[in-house]
């Protein structure tokens, strides 16, 4: 299945550079479908970031997340070719994680 | 019930031991790893600061303390946004020791949107994408060297319609 993160992290001199896109509702809990049922909260509630299997970042999300998230951070260290792990758990308990390769 | 040579029961010794077993079985059972990994995942997760309405409420309950304004703190967000359920806000700061950075949207039914971990070696600087319900203030805070500090921006949100 293929992975709801996409990252691009790139190195330029003694930083790297990341940015995240990921799939996601990030349905608020406020909002009413077409039959005027309300949509419940579903959205992602903490999302982290490891390099050197030290953590780099953590974001803390609620519903006033935009759907389909983004985030941009930068961090000193990282080389190309090494790896930056990015994971992410929803209100719902559903997680998703991947392994991205610095540029 | 047979008496062994040392006086003790050897029926009692296996009910015993089959006992000890069963109750390191049960202790087995026991989901230590995952119910302490997830107590630890919502222990960091400030559940009460996210479910609080107004700003203050929130800064309040995720840092317990209150921000001074800070012109340190750049706060880059549009002064017209378009499309409400997408508004692009960064923040970046030239403060030092910075440990966490977050998002507030006044008028939000939850005011608190978004708070980052900074640690050691991370850039104080964020940029991501929020929901605003209307037209509202937005603070960013800053936490620095144990203090807080805040930026303010009033972001109009138009409702349908192309700007104006």
């Amino acid at each position: 299945m293929a992975s709801t993160i996409r990252v691009r992290a790139t190195s330029s001199g003694d930083t790297t550079e990341v940015q995240a896109l990921i799939q996601h509702p990030m349905d608020s809990g406020f909002v009413k479908d077409a039959k005027g049922d309300t949509i419940p909260p579903h959205f992602i509630q903490e999302l982290t970031f490891e390099y050197d299997g030290k953590s780099v970042f953590v974001a803390d999300w609620g519903a006033g997340v935009s759907k389909d998230p983004y985030v941009k951070f930068s961090f000193k260290g990282g080389k190309k070719g090494d790896d930056l792990k990015i994971s992410w758990v929803d209100n719902k308990g559903a997680t998703d994680t991947t392994t991205a390769k610095i540029q | 019930m047979t008496i062994s040579d040392n006086g003790f029961s050897t029926a009692r010794r296996l009910i015993l031991k089959g006992a000890g077993a069963v109750a390191l079985i049960g202790l087995g059972n026991i989901p230590f790893g995952f119910a302490s990994a997830f107590a630890a995942a919502n222990d960091k997760y400030p559940e009460e600061a996210f479910k609080a309405k107004s700003d203050a409420d929130a800064i309040k309950s995720l840092y317990g303390k209150t921000a001074e304004p800070s012109d340190k703190v750049k706060l880059d967000a549009p002064e017209i946004a378009e499309n409400g359920t997408v508004v692009p806000i960064s923040v970046s700061t030239t403060l030092a020791d910075v440990t966490s950075i977050s998002f507030l949207v006044s008028e939000n039914p939850n005011a608190l949107a978004a708070s980052y971990k900074i640690p050691a070696g991370t850039l104080p600087s964020v940029a991501n994408r929020l929901k605003m319900a209307k037209t509202s203030n937005v603070i960013a805070i800053v936490e620095a060297g144990g203090k807080l500090y805040s930026a303010t921006k009033e972001v109009k949100v138009t409702v349908g319609g192309c700007g104006g």
